[in-house]
């Protein structure tokens, strides 16, 4: 075990190629059988995502239990219009909520990584099991007073209120990325050269590290996006269909008790959109930032 | 030069923003909620006094129905079925791509593609596939396996009462193997290449490769797999509310906390809660710790 922290590059191109070359070709009914399997399950996991776009494009009357997996036999718009209407202020809201959150978890995980991966003060590893800690736990258990809490110091409800709750528990994600990338990537001679020259601590952080900073950067800024565009407890804790995001009001869409199963599944797509995006995007690094995840990485 | 002279000291003073947010938002407001669920405190009143641990052992004793316990049960049918299920798939998924396969680029992004994806959206696509009707009633997957003359796979999914959890598992498993998988190829990806051409080299068989040589070197994986599996099904909640809404027989202590709340139970809602974390810190801690210390080693 070590404290290297993978790069997305390392999770995604697999064993290095010189190392295949070296062993034995595998036989041709070996890597039959595995592109088949790789298909079979290819077609397993995109199979939701097939319901959902087919069912979002059929109107009321196709919806019924006859045809259920067939394409529609009228393609429409008209599901999409009412998730739209349902669902777009909560989208432009949650956008409101998740790029400011991506953007200061970001400065803020920096700070504290850069810190954290040199500067031993007595007691520093306990401070950084504590800060880690902190991912971890069920935040049912703050949950309760926190929206006391985030009342009693004026914050607005909804947005405002949500932008704090995830900057400040996407700090240990955030420091825990930015901690493995400077301890691994950053040279120990380019900080003591600051120190040769004289540089303070901020300074040497600015002028010397931040500029290095670009690929953690990424990561935790798709990171922070992504969950809080995704997050639900929070949302449903401290906020509500009027003031909340997407996840709200995607829920009061779908969540009755005999939903419409074609808006429902035009709200679902038009929830998931930006953080399918980001993934496609900008995949390899949304990988790093689930590597960091496994803490050991 | 000043601040150099003990650099700690200006480090700290950048950190400590950060350690005091976290400190009260997250250890205070533990503390807040421990004693919380040791007050007499079931309405939206103030408490009528210290209760002890009177809470936690109602939960137990005194639940109607044995509500909590019912709650445990289904949490715990659907933490075996979703960490056993991500792993398997999560392996099985490397194995098949860790030694290069054609266009595996593109089945990579596409196993980890759920991951994307709220629970909140997929519960909506999982709840459709997830129909409980069967024979002529089928929908979802009901009526695939039906199409396909597998009629005795047809099941009621998460409205079986015995069994449903599992099924609840299904979605999770779908969401969350790709990440393991990612886990994995990581893994095999840090196994120095000697101990694969030192095995090829004593003749040893693909089978006897991985079985003695590269499965060992996983268990760090393994590991890290099932701590953040684990812990996440501790916590499961947006899938459920998204699939079945809160209802009895998929109730599991998150949404128990929640339902708890909305009758203004406060001091049991925090008692279920702090067990919640109390089970999740047993897991966690030692782990961490391990870390910690496995690093220093290196």
């Amino acid at each position: 075990m070590t404290s290297q922290t993978m790069t997305p590059d390392e999770v995604r191109s697999g064993p290095a190629p010189a190392a295949g070359n070296r062993r034995a070709k595998p036989s041709p009914v070996g890597q039959l059988v595995r592109h088949v399997l790789l298909l079979l399950f290819l077609l397993i996991v995109l199979m939701p995502l097939y319901v959902l776009v087919v069912t979002s494009f059929k109107s009321g009357r196709e919806i019924g239990v006859n045809g259920q997996w067939s394409l529609p036999e009228v393609w429409t718009f008209a599901s999409w219009e009412k998730a739209w209407t349902a669902l777009g202020p909560s989208f432009l809201r949650t956008f409101q909520l998740a790029v400011p959150v991506a953007l200061i978890s970001s400065i803020i995980g920096a700070a504290n990584g850069f810190v954290l991966s040199r500067w031993r003060f007595p007691g520093a590893d306990v401070v950084f099991t504590l800060i880690l800690f902190g991912m971890f736990i069920p935040y049912q258990a703050v949950m309760i007073p926190l929206r006391e809490v985030v009342q009693s110091i004026g914050l607005p409800n909804g947005i405002p209120t949500l932008i704090f709750v995830h900057v400040v528990y996407g700090i240990p994600i955030c420091t825990l990325i930015f901690r493995n990338y400077y301890a691994t990537t950053v040279p120990v001679e380019l900080i003591e050269a600051g120190r040769v020259d004289g540089a303070g601590l901020l300074r040497t952080f600015r002028m010397l590290i931040l500029p290095l900073s670009g690929p953690a950067f990424v990561v935790t800024v798709i990171w922070q996006f992504t969950s809080s565009w995704n997050d639900y407890l929070f949302a449903i804790f401290l906020s509500n269909t009027r003031n909340g995001p997407i996840t709200i009001a995607l829920n009061a869409l779908a969540g009755a008790q005999s939903p419409d199963y074609a808006a429902s599944m035009a709200g679902a797509l038009i929830t998931s959109l930006p953080t399918l995006l980001v993934y496609v995007l900008l995949g390899r690094w949304f990988i790093g930032g689930l590597m960091a995840g496994a803490v050991k990485s | 030069m000043r601040s150099w002279k003990r650099p700690w000291l200006s480090g700290l003073l950048l950190i400590s923003p950060s350690l005091i947010l976290l400190g009260v938002l997250v250890y205070g407001l533990i503390a807040w909620t421990v004693n919380l669920s040791m007050q007499d405190r079931h309405n939206a009143r103030e408490s009528k006094g210290f209760a002890g641990l009177d809470n936690y052992v109602n939960l137990f004793t005194a639940d109607i129905n044995d509500r909590f316990t019912h709650s445990l049960k289904n949490l715990l049918v659907f933490t075996i079925v979703f960490m056993v299920g991500t792993l398997v798939m999560g392996l099985i998924w490397a194995l098949l791509l860790e030694r290069g396969a054609r266009a595996e680029g593109v089945f990579r992004t596409a196993y980890l593609f759920p991951m994307a994806v709220s629970f909140v959206a997929s519960g909506v696509v999982w709840r459709w596939l997830m129909n409980p009707g069967e024979g002529d009633d089928a929908g979802g997957l009901n009526a695939v396996f039906g199409g396909l003359g597998l009629d005795f796979l047809q099941n009621p999914w998460w409205t079986d009462p015995d069994w449903g959890m599992a099924a609840m598992a299904v979605p999770a498993i779908w969401q969350l193997s790709g990440y393991v998988m990612a886990l994995f190829l990581a893994g095999f990806r840090g196994i120095p290449n000697e101990l694969r051409e030192a095995a090829a080299m004593d003749g040893a068989s693909n089978f006897q490769l991985y079985r003695r040589v590269l499965f060992p070197q996983l268990t760090p994986t393994v590991l890290s797999a099932m701590i953040i599996t684990g812990h996440m099904s501790m916590k499961m909640f947006d899938l459920i509310m998204s699939v079945s809404g809160a209802q009895w027989i998929t109730e599991v202590p998150a949404v128990y906390v929640w339902q708890t709340l909305l009758t203004s139970d406060y001091a049991k809602a925090a008692a279920i809660s702090v067990f919640l974390l109390v089970v999740v810190a047993i897991v966690v801690v030692p782990y961490l710790i391990h870390v910690n210390r496995a690093e220093k080693r290196s």
